[in-house]
């Protein structure tokens, strides 16, 4: 089958879908998007969250052909998304200094520094929250969603918020560290 | 960060911003916020192939028959190979004995064993091709357990052993066995007022790394194959490849892919040799990726132990023996076992001065899943055995727990059951009185002016209680680890460094084998060559076999024995780099000749500060290469009789604080603060020091109070192959987890640093289960706890 769908903002159009793909293969393996992962296929891990519409979901667990017509964002378009949400609905340019800033760095095709992040994105980096990161793009999708509808959780909102996405390696604790400096970074206005 | 004792050897440029020391930032952090960083199971080739395992669903059985015909009649099928396919002789393969089949020959020997591969151009035809192999099994009894293993009739599970350890073993279905005796036990026994013994059981616990087993061979025109791998140790999975592929090494390439967390478990090979095979069959590239229910079949586990343990005490408090045995369940092939036992029985004391011993780790074969490296590795089921020991006595003498343990802490100078002098620090007793002496947090902080606040409570959001029955508890632990391969392994690392000029920049380039699992290797090995080039830009090579061997990154040695290969190499270097400095400059100023030099901040400066030339000058039109190989102090073998011998490189030392609330009427235990304190001679990053203990430390939390595989007695089949059943700790079950990091430096090492990923992974599991003990006043004997346990049904 054909599915349609936006995905990052773009329209896709996906062919020859099987019908038990889910919407996770069709984003990795058909879309050339595989920053979202796949470690349990049961929707236990969250390592694949997307938005769907704008809703947090597994994509291990939505049929391909459910997403028909509806708006998905990964953590390929995080970035993009939490910039775009910063503007509002009206019009947003580049602000100058990311401009100059981005000018400055350029963007290093092996580290992929000077590659413009959301806020929670640059908290995960300093705040020690990735190690193998293989949970990070869900807990990124995760987070950005929380800090979006909550933008001063108490610890237990941060907990219960990201309690449906497993990491084995940081013991959490750092992730916390994150969620907390995006916030604080939010509510300061940097 | 507290920093005590001796200071640590920086040799030269400590100056250079970005160095050791700093919390420099992961060098692959932006592609893994952004979802570009490659792993394993996100390689992609034009015209790949999709593999699949067909696995054995029994234990233990001979095989009748395999019919292929089906599979390879299903449209999009490539290939389907079994045992008959294997191109050469050598058909098995194994860490250290070679007693695993490729693919089974015969019979299986466990659940979920590998007998037949699959390519096909979809996942899901591969699937489906797969379940269209009929294997005719004759089941044959199982053997779960020593007392079955060891049965006048039992069935060998393997027969017509010639390793090296079967002239010393009792039983043909005992791998190995380690024995260490000193001093005398009946003696010191004699002078004990108190004796306690315990019997413990560890259950299997799963590495559960999120990036499951998965990699790409792509088929080279010479005949060769190229492996894209997530891996602990890309030559050490070379060796084992190569043979079976009937390839010389030179035409395996191999290159690591991105790593989804280790933790042990890609110690062992997995579908490395399965995506050779069958690239090289179809002439295309093949992708293989496990799901999380085949995962849990496709790699060793966390060995479940029996552990039987009497110590004595004298009055006072001082410890007067130890006799104890570890039976560790090794399943149906060898894989580390070995290793573990030697690790079991050498550390089976903790870190504490015991000088008459009776020791004995055994492990077996059975038709269990297969158990070998996890982090902590024989070290972790010890110490949940000598703790609760520790608490017993303490308890029978009256005494306060950890006051009785700085009592018989080891120091620096004790010697060891194996006779070896422990020659670095080990603050035992300071690490103990630092965890003891953090704020404990506040009682019923659950409690609020709206009532309860349920997320705080034992049972969260299932509201089973808002605070009836919840009793809170306080335990204490600490452990024993060593750090680097053992028993006389030669545990070596290379590192080739380069340095040159780009941009007009003096540039390094650093290119290891080194398997990057998530512990920040990567970004360690760029701190100490900016701390010894004394250069900013430092560029890693992607790790692969085109430069000797890094050794594993298990045993909490990468940062030690890499870190130490690097630091080498950059000394070499940085040699060569001056020596071009005094041809081309060394008449311009005579500090060139009579100076102490320094490369620091991108210029070579004298000891007294002054500069003599920008590194780029030096530099100009000239490139510095380094490959060299790297060696910790040699080890040797414990005596096979006595277990005598100066067997281990370091030791790394840990101690935790639990408290916990415990819902008595529900069994249901709410973890409320794990606090860790331990010494890592140097931290070279400390945010990556701190992460690793908070990661060891939930690793723990978590064979306390839920992990386990279960593996059913009568089947030997795994009942729990996923994460709905088993169950790893969530962001909920997981606590504060605060740290108290100790420097002080072992001047054997680089930069007098302690290997320190696994020790935090020993003391958090007793330190849980003293805590619940002391909420409960129950003895548990056993981990995970279940609620069952706690209130009897």
């Amino acid at each position: 089958m054909r599915v349609n769908f936006t995905v990052n903002g773009r329209p896709q159009e996906a062919d020859d879908v099987w019908e038990g793909e889910s919407l996770l293969y069709v984003l990795r393996e058909r879309l050339g998007l595989p920053g979202s992962k796949n470690a349990c296929e049961q929707g236990e891990c969250g390592s694949c969250t997307v938005r769907l519409d704008g809703v947090p979901v597994c994509s291990c667990l939505v049929a391909a052909g459910q997403a028909e017509g509806r708006d998905v964002v990964t953590v390929e378009g995080l970035a993009d998304y939490a910039r775009q949400r910063a503007c509002g609905t009206g019009s947003c340019g580049t602000p100058l200094d990311e401009a100059k800033g981005w000018q400055a760095k350029g963007t290093d095709s092996q580290t992929g520094e000077g590659t413009g992040l959301s806020p929670i994105q640059q908290a995960f980096i300093d705040a020690g929250a990735v190690q193998c990161g293989f949970c990070t793009p869900g807990l990124l999708v995760a987070s950005d969603e929380l800090l979006e509808r909550n933008a001063n959780p108490t610890d237990a909102d941060i907990r219960e918020a990201l309690s449906g996405n497993l990491c084995r390696c940081t013991g959490y604790e750092k992730i916390m560290d994150a969620v907390r400096l995006a916030a604080a970074r939010q509510s300061e206005g940097v | 960060m507290p920093a005590n004792g001796a200071p640590t050897k920086i040799t030269q440029g400590s100056k250079t911003r970005g160095g050791i020391g700093e919390s420099t930032l992961r060098p692959d952090g932006t592609l893994k916020v952004t979802g570009e960083f490659a792993y394993s199971s996100d390689m992609w080739h034009e015209d790949m192939l999709w593999g699949q395992i067909l696995r054995s669903t029994v234990a233990h059985a001979e095989i009748v028959s395999i019919d292929t015909s089906e599979a390879l009649a299903l449209p999009g099928v490539y290939a389907v190979m079994t045992y008959d396919d294997l191109p050469t002789e050598v058909k098995n393969y194994g860490l250290e004995i070679q007693d695993t089949p490729v693919l089974a020959h015969g019979k299986v020997r466990h659940h979920g064993e590998p007998v037949a591969i699959v390519a096909a151009d979809h996942p899901e035809t591969a699937r489906r091709a797969a379940a269209k192999i009929k294997v005719d099994y004759r089941e044959l009894p199982v053997i779960t357990d020593e007392k079955s293993a060891l049965a006048p009739d039992a069935i060998l599970v393997h027969e017509g052993r010639d390793d090296h350890h079967i002239g010393h073993v009792p039983h043909p279905n005992i791998v190995h066995r380690q024995p260490i005796v000193r001093g005398n036990v009946e003696e010191a026994r004699a002078r004990a007022d108190v004796i306690v013994e315990g019997e413990y059981t560890f259950g299997m616990q799963d590495q559960a790394f999120l990036g499951p087993e998965s990699g790409l061979a792509v088929p080279e025109e010479d005949g060769g194959v190229h492996l894209y791998i997530a891996t602990q140790w890309l030559h050490s999975d070379l060796r084992q490849i190569a043979p079976v592929l009937g390839l010389p090494e030179e035409k395996v390439r191999m290159t690591l892919a991105g790593v989804g967390g280790a933790f042990g478990g890609r110690e062992d090979l997995s579908m490395q040799i399965h995506a050779c095979l069958l690239a090289l069959r179809t002439g295309k590239p093949v992708k293989i990726v496990y799901n999380r229910f085949e995962s849990f079949f496709g790699h060793v586990h966390r060995h479940p132990a029996k552990l039987y343990y009497e110590h004595g005490a004298t009055k006072d408090g001082k410890l007067t023996h130890l006799k104890c045995r570890i039976v560790l369940d090794g399943g149906a092939y060898a894989s580390a076992s070995p290793a573990v036992v030697g690790n079991a029985s050498s550390l089976s004391v903790g870190p504490y001065v015991v000088d008459d011993v009776d020791i004995e780790a055994v492990a077996l074969y059975t038709n269990n899943p297969p158990c070998g490296a996890m982090r902590g590795f024989g070290a972790v089921q010890a110490c949940f055995a000598y703790e609760a020991q520790m608490d017993k006595l303490a308890k029978k003498l009256g005494m306060d727990p950890v006051e009785f343990r700085q009592l018989n802490a080891m120091e620096q100078g004790t010697i060891m059951p194996t006779g070896q002098p422990v020659d670095s620090p080990a603050p035992v007793a300071e690490l103990l009185r630092r965890v003891k002496a953090m704020p404990l947090p506040p009682e019923r902080q659950w409690e609020s002016s709206e009532g309860a606040d349920v997320r705080q409570l034992p049972g969260g959001l299932s509201n089973t209680t808002h605070g009836e029955g919840v009793v809170r508890g306080i335990g204490y632990a600490v452990g024993i680890k060593n750090v680097g391969f053992s028993e006389g392994f030669d545990d070596y690392s290379t590192a080739k460094v380069r340095m040159e000029v780009v941009g007009g920049e003096a540039v390094a380039t650093v290119h290891t084998a080194m398997a990057e699992v998530g512990q920040g290797g990567v970004t360690v090995h760029a701190q100490i060559a900016r701390t010894e080039l004394g250069v900013s830009r430092v560029t890693i090579h992607p790790a692969d076999t085109q430069v000797g061997s890094a050794g594993s990154t298990s045993a909490s040695r990468q940062t030690y024995v890499t870190g130490g290969a690097v630091k080498n190499a950059c000394e070499l270097v940085r040699e060569k780099v001056l020596e071009i400095g005094r041809r081309k400059l060394g008449s311009y100023h005579p500090a060139w000749a009579t100076a102490e030099l320094l490369l620091e901040g991108g210029k070579v400066v004298t000891d007294g500060g002054e500069v003599l030339a920008d590194l780029a000058d030096v530099l100009e039109g000239e490139a510095v290469e380094v490959e060299e190989e790297w060696r910790h102090r040699p080890t040797e073998p414990f005596d096979l009789r006595t277990g005598q011998g100066h067997g281990h490189v370091q030791y790394s030392f840990a101690a935790h604080r639990a408290v916990v609330e415990v819902d008595t009427e529900l069994g249901l235990v709410k973890v409320i603060e794990l606090a860790c304190a331990q010494d890592v001679g140097k931290a070279l990053n400390p945010l990556s020091v701190i992460g690793q203990i908070q990661g060891g430390t939930t690793q723990g939390l978590g064979v306390a109070v839920m992990e386990e595989i279960i593996v059913d007695p009568k089947t030997a089949k795994v009942r729990n192959p996923s994460f709905t059943d088993y169950l790893i700790p969530t962001i909920l079950d997981t606590p504060t987890i605060p740290v108290d990091v100790l420097e002080l430096a072992d001047d054997h090492a680089p930069y007098g640093l302690r290997g320190i990923g696994e020790a935090p992974t020993l003391s958090s599991t007793p330190a849980v289960l003293a805590a619940i003990r002391n909420a409960t006043g129950l003895e548990l004997n056993r981990t995970p706890v279940r609620p069952e346990h706690l209130t009897g049904t």
